[in-house]
């Protein structure tokens, strides 16, 4: 018989900064800030996630990676959503808004300080309130001719 | 139980389902649900014939929104009633005259002005049961509403803005909204009707307010708006004993529509 060897909570989420948000690659769940809570109790995983927008149809998904990327601790892992607290977009970590910077996303920002995430101009106009995603608004940087998406303040 | 001898119209029956507390508690929830979820399928259908791009986009985020709100708050009915029925037989397994919105979203999405006073009218009083609702005794509601609001306040900047730009076009636009708000005016404040159960609802912190105070803010600040906005002032809601029953052939019809899929394999997963 194998006795594996105990898991701590900071390998738990060492292994979650792996798992990155399905739209956004450059993201990391933790980065995020969509984990509420991590236990390990009698070698069993259980991750509290917060959805960032009620309606995200990336939930499923990222419930599905969170328990294959933990696969590999050999523990059961449970992945529930909770709303204890409401996720917001303060929960996103300075690596996180850069990581969004990268996909081309602007960071969440009131409309007057949203800057276009390719050439960090401010000579932008927002073109709507509602993007692509529940998460983010379409904005036009005059200065580079780019249209942009911004992650919307929540 | 006086307090639920008007359950029966409803064709919904809470008896098995715990204490007084519990079964307002579910009606509450189920009537959040049931607005929710027939506001967000009806305005779906404006997905891919927009009037504008960015309006196509924009209605399609709201509706998603609603359907999202719509599978949380069946959840947590799913965890109050504990009968065996998920989220999904909630949404999809009654008959039409089963659903318990308010009649206001009987109304056919109509044209976009339509849609713009439906929403508008809705998304307001939605607002002031949420604000009701936000430091509800019952944790699971008072959190997840405590969500629901900062999505809501972009759906309220939405009809907003566009309730503005309908009154002060003048001409064909205004004159759709102003038919609009006469064929809606007296079923709009159907969403505020006070619930059967509504003092056991009071008595126990699930609401803080009585639903007739919430339809009084609710109704100052349409006021005002409208005032503004040039605007004829909302009628009192007619026979608001009836406001979440007796529904429209619109309604049967998009009740045919969104159950279709499910009937068509019934037990079937995704």
């Amino acid at each position: 018989m194998v006795t594996l060897a105990p898991v701590s909570t900071e390998a738990v989420l060492a292994v979650l900064e792996t798992v990155h948000d399905p739209e956004i690659p450059t993201v990391s769940i933790v980065d995020l800030g969509l984990v509420h809570d991590v236990r390990v109790d009698d070698g069993r995983i259980t991750i509290e996630l917060l959805p960032t927008f009620v309606a995200c149809p990336a939930l499923e998904v990222i419930r599905a990676d969170v328990i294959a990327t933990l696969g590999g601790l050999g523990r059961p892992v449970d992945v529930s959503f909770t709303f204890a607290l409401p996720w917001t977009t303060d929960r996103l970590t300075e690596a996180g808004r850069s990581g969004l910077r990268r996909a081309g996303i602007a960071p969440p920002a009131a409309p007057a300080d949203v800057l276009c995430p390719f050439c960090e101009s401010r000579d932008i106009a927002m073109d709507s309130l509602f993007g692509p995603a529940l998460c983010r608004s379409l904005f036009y940087c005059r200065a580079c001719r780019q249209p942009f998406e911004a992650f919307k303040p929540i | 139980m006086t307090d639920f001898a008007a359950f029966e119209p409803l064709a919904i029956d809470f008896t098995g389902a715990g204490d007084g507390r519990v079964r307002a508690l579910a009606l509450l929830l189920l009537t959040m649900a049931d607005d929710e979820f027939v506001i967000g399928f009806s305005d779906s259908e404006w997905t891919g014939i927009g009037p504008i791009l960015e309006e196509d986009v924009a209605i399609s985020s709201l509706a998603q929104d609603e359907l999202g709100h719509a599978q949380a708050l069946y959840g947590l009915l799913t965890d109050t009633v504990a009968d065996g029925r998920d989220a999904d037989a909630w949404a999809y397994d009654r008959p039409p005259e089963g659903y318990l919105h308010a009649r206001l979203l009987d109304h056919h999405r109509g044209d976009w002005a339509a849609t713009i006073a439906r929403r508008y009218l809705y998304d307001t009083a939605d607002s002031a049961r949420l604000e009701a609702v936000a430091s509800s005794s019952h944790r699971p509601l008072a959190e997840l509403v405590a969500k629901i609001r900062r999505e809501e306040r972009y759906h309220l900047m939405h009809v907003q803005t566009w309730i503005e730009r309908l009154a002060d076009a003048g001409g064909e636009s205004r004159a759709r909204l102003l038919a609009a708000l006469e064929a809606m005016g007296p079923d709009a404040g159907t969403v505020l009707a006070p619930l059967p159960g509504e003092p056991s609802l009071l008595r126990h912190g699930i609401i803080a307010e009585p639903f007739a105070t919430m339809e009084a803010r609710w109704r100052d600040g349409v006021g005002a708006t409208f005032r503004r906005l040039g605007l004829p002032d909302l009628p009192p809601t007619s026979d608001p004993a009836h406001a979440r029953s007796g529904h429209s052939d619109a309604f049967r019809a998009l009740h045919a529509e969104l159950t279709m899929v499910r009937r068509s394999e019934v037990g079937a997963t995704w």
